[in-house]
C-alpha cells in the first residue's frame, strides 16, 4: 500500500490546542487508514488519531503540520485533514 | 394493529427481587462495583479502571448534553476525547499488570501528562493542566464507587449493580430499579424489600436508553419498555391498587391472628436505623433481625464500640421494650468486607464467614459484644450469632461475652449480658440443634435453604432447586419441635417468612415467630389472618 503525504500551514490564533486538536482527532478516527502527524517533513510521527499524543506536539500557531497515511481511504483522508487546517479547524458545512 | 406482537418486542425479562409496580422515564446509572474496589487480583482491577473509565466518559457526555456555555462544552468535548484516546490509560493498564492497584496505578499514569502541561510555556497549554486533574479526580471518585448523577425520585433505575450506599442514598419514591448483576437476595434486594422498592435483577440493559418511559414489573420479573396505551393503564390500575394497599397495611395494627384466632409475634429485619425512621414500633412485635454488616460496609473504617454502641441504644429505645435481635457481623459469604473477609477464599459460602470470621477477628469481635454488652441496660436486647455449626462455637462466644461484660464492669460501666441465641443455618446445626446451649433460636432460612439443597441462591439456572423443599422443611420442623420441647423461643428470619405463598407451610411446621422486611409486613399479616390450620 502507497504511503500518501501532505502538509499545511496551521494559522490558528491559539496553535493545536483543545478544541482544534478534539476536531483533528475526531476527523482522523473516521478514516480506516492509518494516519500520523508531523511538524517536520521527516517526523518524528505521532499517531493522529491519539488527543494524548497530538496535544503533546504543542504545535504553536503558525506552524506547518504535516501529514502521512496509509490505506484504503488514504487520500479523502489527507484531503480532509488538510482542509480543515486550512480552513481554520471552522466547522464545516 | 398487533397489540401483542408489540408487547412482546418490547419486555425484557428479568428476575424479581422485589415486588411491587413502578412506571416512569428509565435512568442508566454507571456504577463501579464496590467490591472491585477491593479486589486484589490485576484482571479485577483493570476491569474496575475499565469501567470508572467509561462511567466517567458517561458522565462528561451527559454534562455535555446540558451544557450552552462554548467554552465549558468545549473542556468537556476535550476531556471525552482524552477518555476515548486508550494512549490516556495504556501506562496505568500496565502497572496493574505489574501488580499496583487501580487508583495508584491511574494517578501515575495522569500525574505525568499533568505535569507537562503545568511545564508548558504557553499560558493556554497550562490552563490545560487543570482540565486534567478534574478528569483524575473524576475518575477516581468512580473508582471508589462514587455516583456523580443524580437520581430524581420517580424513575426507573438501570444499572450492572449498585452498592447500598447509593441505594440509601437515593429517593426510591415512586421509582423502581433494573439490575443486571445482583441477586434477590443480595443486600440492595434487602433493603428493596424492605422500603417496598420494585426491583427486578438479571435484566439484559444493554438496549435500555435513559429517558425512555417503562413499567418495571416486579411481581413478573420484568421490564417493559415503551408500553402502549392499553397496557400503560393496565398497569396504572395495579398502580393505585398497589399504593392503596399499602396505605391500608400501614394503617392496620392490633395483634397479627390467624383465622382461627391464634397469635402470632410479627417482627421486622433491619440493616440500621434509617429503616426505623418512618416505623411505628406499636405496629410490630420488635426487631427479629438487625443485621449488622451494613455498618461495617458502608464505611473505610469499621465502626467504633461507641458508634456501634449509639446504634443499638437507639434501636432498644426505639422498640420500647419489645425485643431487639442483633445478629453479630455475619461477613463472608456473599457479603465480603474489606479488611476483614478473605480475598482469596475459593468457595466464600463454605469458608470463612459469620461467626468463624468473628472467633478469627477477636479485635473486631470483642468491641462488637463490649457495644452490644453496653446497649443491653437500655433495653430488650437479645444477641444471636451467626453460622454456628459445632456447640463449641457458641460456647466461645458465650465465654467471650460473659468476658467483656465483667471487663466493662470491671471498667465501672454498665453492662449487660443479653439472651445469647443461634442462627439456624447451617444443616449440621439443624440437625443436631438439641446440643446446643443456646436461649434462642432464629432459622435462617435463605442460607439453610442453599446448603440443604446444595444449590446457590445467586445462580438464576438454579432457581428451581434453590427453593424450600420438603427436605427443608422437615429440618425447620425438627428444630421448631425441639424449641418448643424446651421452652425455648424460635423464630424463621430468612426471605421464606416474607413469601405469602409459603407461609401456611411455615405456620404448619408450628412456626408462630416470624421476622420480614417491613415491606412485607401487610402481605405476610394478611396471609397470616388467612390461615385456619394444617391442612388434613
Amino acid at each position: 500500500m502507497n504511503e500518501l503525504k501532505a502538509s499545511v500551514l496551521m494559522r490558528h490564533e491559539v496553535g493545536l490546542h483543545a478544541r482544534p486538536s478534539v476536531k483533528l482527532t475526531k476527523l482522523a478516527k473516521a478514516f480506516k487508514s492509518k494516519i500520523d502527524l508531523g511538524l517536520s517533513p521527516d517526523g518524528p510521527w505521532i499517531d493522529a488519531k491519539s488527543i494524548v499524543k497530538v496535544m503533546a506536539t504543542r504545535a504553536p500557531k503558525d506552524s506547518t503540520i504535516y501529514f502521512r497515511a496509509e490505506g484504503t481511504d488514504a487520500k479523502a483522508a489527507l484531503d480532509a485533514l488538510v482542509m480543515l487546517v486550512d480552513g481554520d479547524f471552522r466547522d464545516g458545512p | 394493529m398487533d397489540h401483542r406482537t408489540q408487547r412482546a418486542a418490547n419486555r425484557v425479562e428479568g428476575r424479581s427481587a422485589a415486588p411491587g409496580i413502578a412506571l416512569g422515564p428509565l435512568l442508566r446509572l454507571i456504577t463501579v462495583k464496590p467490591e472491585m474496589r477491593h479486589s486484589r487480583s490485576a484482571a479485577g482491577d483493570q476491569k474496575a479502571l475499565a469501567d470508572a473509565l467509561e462511567a466517567s466518559r458517561l458522565d462528561l457526555v451527559g454534562l455535555a448534553g446540558k451544557v450552552e456555555d462554548e467554552d465549558a462544552e468545549a473542556i468537556l468535548s476535550f476531556q471525552i476525547a482524552l477518555l476515548e484516546d486508550e494512549n490516556l490509560a495504556a501506562p496505568a493498564f500496565e502497572r496493574i499488570a505489574d501488580g499496583e492497584v487501580a487508583s495508584k496505578a491511574w494517578v501515575a499514569a495522569i500525574d505525568p501528562e499533568i505535569a507537562s502541561y503545568d511545564q508548558a510555556d504557553d499560558a493556554y497549554f497550562r490552563a490545560r493542566a487543570s482540565d486534567l486533574r478534574d478528569l483524575r479526580d473524576r475518575v477516581l471518585r468512580r473508582l471508589a464507587g462514587e455516583v456523580d448523577q443524580a437520581v430524581p425520585s420517580g424513575v426507573i433505575v438501570v444499572a450492572e449493580d449498585i452498592p447500598p450506599s447509593v441505594f440509601l442514598a437515593t429517593d426510591w419514591r415512586d421509582g423502581g430499579l433494573a439490575l443486571r448483576r445482583g441477586s434477590p437476595s443480595s443486600h440492595v434486594a434487602i433493603l428493596a424489600r424492605s422500603r417496598g422498592v420494585p426491583m427486578i435483577v438479571g435484566v439484559d440493559i444493554d438496549q435500555l436508553e435513559s429517558g425512555t418511559d417503562a413499567v418495571l414489573d416486579g411481581d413478573a420479573g420484568a421490564l417493559i419498555v415503551d408500553p402502549d396505551p392499553g397496557l400503560r393503564a393496565d398497569y396504572d390500575r395495579r398502580l393505585t391498587e398497589q399504593t392503596e394497599a399499602r396505605e391500608a397495611a400501614s394503617a392496620f395494627s392490633g395483634p397479627v391472628l390467624t383465622a382461627n384466632g391464634e397469635p402470632v409475634r410479627l417482627m421486622i429485619n433491619v440493616t440500621g436505623l434509617a429503616e426505623l425512621r418512618d416505623m411505628d414500633s406499636s405496629k410490630v412485635d420488635g426487631i427479629g433481625l438487625m443485621r449488622t454488616e451494613f455498618l461495617f460496609q458502608e464505611h473505610e473504617q469499621p465502626p467504633t464500640e461507641e458508634e456501634q454502641y449509639q446504634i443499638y441504644r437507639q434501636m432498644a429505645e426505639w422498640a420500647a421494650g419489645k425485643p431487639v435481635t442483633i445478629r453479630t457481623l455475619d461477613a463472608g459469604g456473599d457479603k465480603p468486607i474489606a479488611g476483614l473477609t478473605e480475598p482469596g477464599d475459593v468457595n466464600p459460602f463454605l469458608g470463612v464467614r459469620g461467626v468463624r470470621l468473628s472467633l478469627r477477628r477477636l479485635d473486631v469481635f470483642r468491641l462488637q459484644l463490649r457495644a452490644l454488652a453496653r446497649a443491653a441496660v437500655a433495653g430488650n436486647l437479645k444477641v444471636m450469632i451467626p453460622m454456628v455449626t459445632v456447640p463449641g462455637e457458641l460456647d466461645r462466644c458465650r465465654v467471650l461475652f460473659q468476658d467483656v461484660v465483667d471487663e466493662l464492669r470491671g471498667e465501672g460501666q454498665a453492662a449487660g449480658m443479653p439472651p445469647l441465641g443461634m442462627m439456624v443455618e447451617v444443616p449440621a446445626a439443624a440437625l443436631t440443634v438439641e446440643d446446643f446451649n443456646a436461649d434462642f433460636y432464629s432459622i435462617g432460612s435463605n442460607d439453610l435453604i442453599q446448603y440443604v439443597m446444595a444449590a446457590s441462591r445467586d445462580e438464576p439456572q438454579l432457581a428451581d432447586l434453590a427453593r424450600p423443599s420438603r427436605a427443608v422443611f422437615n429440618l425447620i420442623g425438627h428444630v421448631v419441635e425441639h424449641a418448643n420441647g424446651s421452652g425455648r423461643e424460635v423464630s424463621l428470619c430468612g426471605d421464606l417468612a416474607g413469601d405469602p405463598q409459603q407461609l401456611a407451610s411455615l405456620l404448619d411446621q408450628g412456626l408462630r415467630s416470624f421476622s420480614v422486611a417491613p415491606g412485607a409486613l401487610g402481605p405476610v399479616r394478611a396471609a397470616i389472618a388467612r390461615y385456619s390450620g394444617k391442612a388434613a
